[in-house]
């Protein structure tokens, strides 16, 4: 896709006192694909997505929104603009129906009255936008719903407002075979109906079975976002374990400097070689 | 670029089949076997009660009882609704029996010391509740105390500030008639009548009105049976109440006639319908859930969590208030232990037997009015029976503990069965 992507992040810092987490990060998000974000643990993954999220500010660098740039200082904004973000503990109550949890914060009302009709016809329009059919029925308790019911539901909040960005943490982490197919079966209805999607996911099969686009973070620096069909699974795997795989990703002076710069305090680079023996 | 069009002709929303009357019959029997019974064992345990007591002491079932048991349960049924609120957060307020001494006491000052008219002695008296709950929800929302430190404290610090209110626990009596009447006086026994009939048709108005525009959105409705069975189990109940509240119950009619429904029956019905109504039609009711369902999520809403939490102890305070009221009206005077000794924990004991949870999340105010009623039960029947305040106390901690006993085992018991 060449037109302008919808959000674009170019030379991100983010310092949390002396430990400088992002170092010139550029990202950028499309409507219509499914962006992986992926990266070993403190690589800072995290960070950029609060970042986005207007949970953090940013240090320096650009945000961009439809190509204009914007400032994000709160979740706020973030919402305003349309990035929704699903974190990985979905944050849903579990005495609370769906209709009642993807609406809350954010409720219908006709006076002082709760609109529930409404609110009721809008969630079950969301969920059939969205080819759910796993639900039994949209006043069900979330206490009752499995764990790929939850994050459907999770997700299904977050594309209720006309959002343009929705950014999910890791969601088929704690799923079983099936729902995670549901789940990733999910997100690519998402990116069908234009949104732009950002996935952060530890595991490659989800990435390649859904991402049109990967994004690497090393060690705090974006080593390479690329084409998902122009690299091999070992190649991404490299990627995150080494900063860079043959002509991609990070000059092996940066390499160097990165794991210079942060390796002590995240221990990422002592874990590189668990990494490599695990896939 | 527009995000989700909506594809068209789609009418049909994910279990929006109407259910029949057999349907709705065994999804309840589903919810009560997988631990979700709300007030049904309250319900049970009053029928059970009332069927001992009244067959052990047929003077239980006497018209001047009856009507005793809803002015004694007053008290504590008008506090258990105000912590309600409280305890859908998952918070507790151990202060409000006291809150309601200070508050009573405060009144009875300002009519009998200060001779203030009623009008103007009953909002101070629910204004000083207020003022309680703001200063109790800071302290657990702001300064982050638990509630349950914060409220022990506030219980031992309102015994005292009622004893010097009092300077020195002496009797503060009032005579003021209409604050007197609260508890004294009774309604004509054609307003009872005009009450009931108002109630029954305003409640069938209001399903019927949300079932129609429910079916024309094409939404899952209640069938119109069941609606039927609910107004006519409302009409039914209320119709008995009224019908043994209005037969004479003086001993020497000729001297002093006595009947008709007490006019704390009215009152409590008031703020059960607004109680309700908040909880489940507004949205700050439905925050209260949320922040008793999850903390994290509701802030993750935007939903200002410490606002919630200092309006949920007020309303608990206010309500407080109005039960302190009604105890100085029905012993005429406020003295040190006005909403003392067994009231706080009745009410607390109301509540969850009930069907509130003590765990936060689950309750209605509804709750409330029904373990009150099961503990006013337990209280006059045992008393006509003989027995001593000591094994009175002891059977109804009893009964806490095994609703509380239920309350648990039910939530582990939906755990397992997916429900909660």
């Amino acid at each position: 896709m060449t037109a302008t992507p919808i959000l674009e992040l170019r030379g991100i810092d983010k310092s949390f006192g002396p430990v400088q987490v992002l170092r010139h990060v550029d990202f950028t998000a499309n409507a219509g694909e499914v962006t992986a974000l992926v990266g070993d643990n403190g690589a800072g993954k995290s960070t950029l997505v609060k970042c986005v999220g207007g949970i953090y500010p940013i240090d320096s660098g650009e945000y961009l929104f439809d190509g204009k740039p914007v400032t994000v200082h709160s979740p706020r904004d973030a919402s305003a603009l349309g990035v929704e973000i699903v974190y990985q503990d979905l944050a849903l109550c579990e005495n609370l129906d769906i209709v009642q949890n993807m609406f809350l914060g954010r409720e219908r009302t006709r006076g002082i009255i709760l609109d529930e009709p409404t609110m009721e016809q809008m969630a079950g329009e969301t969920l059939d936008r969205l080819s759910v059919r796993t639900v039994k029925s949209i006043r069900q308790l979330v206490a009752s719903l499995s764990g790929g019911q939850r994050q459907t539901v999770a997700i299904a909040k977050a594309v209720l407002w006309n959002s343009r960005v929705v950014v999910l943490d890791e969601p088929t982490a704690a799923l079983g075979v099936a729902q995670t197919a549901q789940v990733l079966e999910l997100v690519r209805q998402l990116a069908d109906n234009g949104l732009a999607v950002v996935l952060i996911s530890h595991n490659m099969n989800d990435v390649f079975a859904v991402a049109d686009q990967i994004a690497c973070l090393y060690l705090g620096r974006m080593a390479a976002q690329v084409k998902a069909t122009d690299v091999t699974y070992s190649q991404v795997v490299e990627l995150i374990t080494a900063g860079r795989s043959g002509d991609l990703g990070l000059p092996t002076a940066a390499v160097a400097a990165a794991g210079n710069g942060n390796g002590s305090h995240d221990g990422g680079v002592t874990d590189l070689g668990d990494m490599n023996g695990a896939h | 670029m527009t995000a989700l069009q909506t594809p068209p002709g789609r009418t049909e929303v994910p279990g929006a089949a109407n259910g029949s009357l057999g349907d709705h019959a065994r999804q309840y029997l589903g919810r009560i076997r997988g631990g979700d019974m709300g007030s049904l064992p309250a319900l049970l345990g009053l029928i059970v009660l009332c069927i001992v007591f009244g067959i052990m002491r047929p003077v239980f079932f006497s018209e001047i009882n009856f009507a005793n048991l809803f002015t004694q349960g007053s008290q504590v049924v008008l506090i258990a609704m105000g912590l309600v609120f409280v305890l859908l957060l998952g918070e507790i307020d151990l202060s409000a029996g006291f809150a309601s001494g200070v508050c009573g006491a405060i009144m009875a000052i300002l009519l009998t010391n200060d001779h203030w008219a009623w009008y103007l002695a009953i909002p101070a008296a629910i204004l000083t509740g207020v003022i309680i709950g703001v200063v109790l929800g800071v302290l657990v929302a702001k300064v982050g105390i638990p509630s349950f430190v914060v409220t022990l404290a506030a219980f031992l610090a309102f015994q005292g500030l009622v004893l010097l209110l009092l300077t020195g626990g002496k009797n503060i009596s009032i005579s003021d008639p209409f604050t007197v009447g609260i508890e004294k006086d009774n309604l004509p026994p054609w307003l009872g009548w005009t009450l009931l009939v108002v109630c029954v048709l305003g409640y069938a108005g209001v399903q019927l009105n949300r079932a129609r525009s429910r079916a024309n959105r094409g939404l899952a409705t209640d069938p119109l049976s069941l609606i039927a069975i609910k107004v006519g189990a409302l009409a039914v109940v209320g119709a008995i109440g009224v019908y043994f509240l209005n037969a004479e119950r003086a001993i020497n009619p000729a001297f002093h006639s006595l009947k008709g429904v007490p006019n704390v029956v009215p009152l409590i019905v008031v703020l059960l319908l607004i109680g309700t109504f908040v909880l489940s039609r507004t949205t700050f009711g439905r925050h209260i859930y949320a922040v008793g369902g999850s903390k994290e999520a509701a802030r993750r809403a935007g939903i200002n969590v410490d606002r919630i939490r200092i309006s949920a102890f007020v309303i608990c305070s206010g309500m407080a208030a109005f039960g302190g009221i009604v105890a100085v009206s029905r012993a005429d005077s406020v003295d040190p232990n006005t909403g003392g000794s067994n009231i706080l924990l009745y009410a607390v004991g109301a509540a969850v037997i009930g069907g509130t949870s003590l765990f936060g999340g689950k309750g209605r105010v509804i709750d409330a009015v029904l373990g009150g009623a099961v503990v006013a039960v337990i209280d006059n029947g045992m008393g006509l029976m003989g027995y001593s305040a000591g094994t009175k106390y002891i059977v109804t901690g009893v009964v806490l503990l095994l609703a509380a006993g239920v309350d648990a085992l039910s939530r582990r018991r939906a755990a397992a069965s997916g429900l909660r």
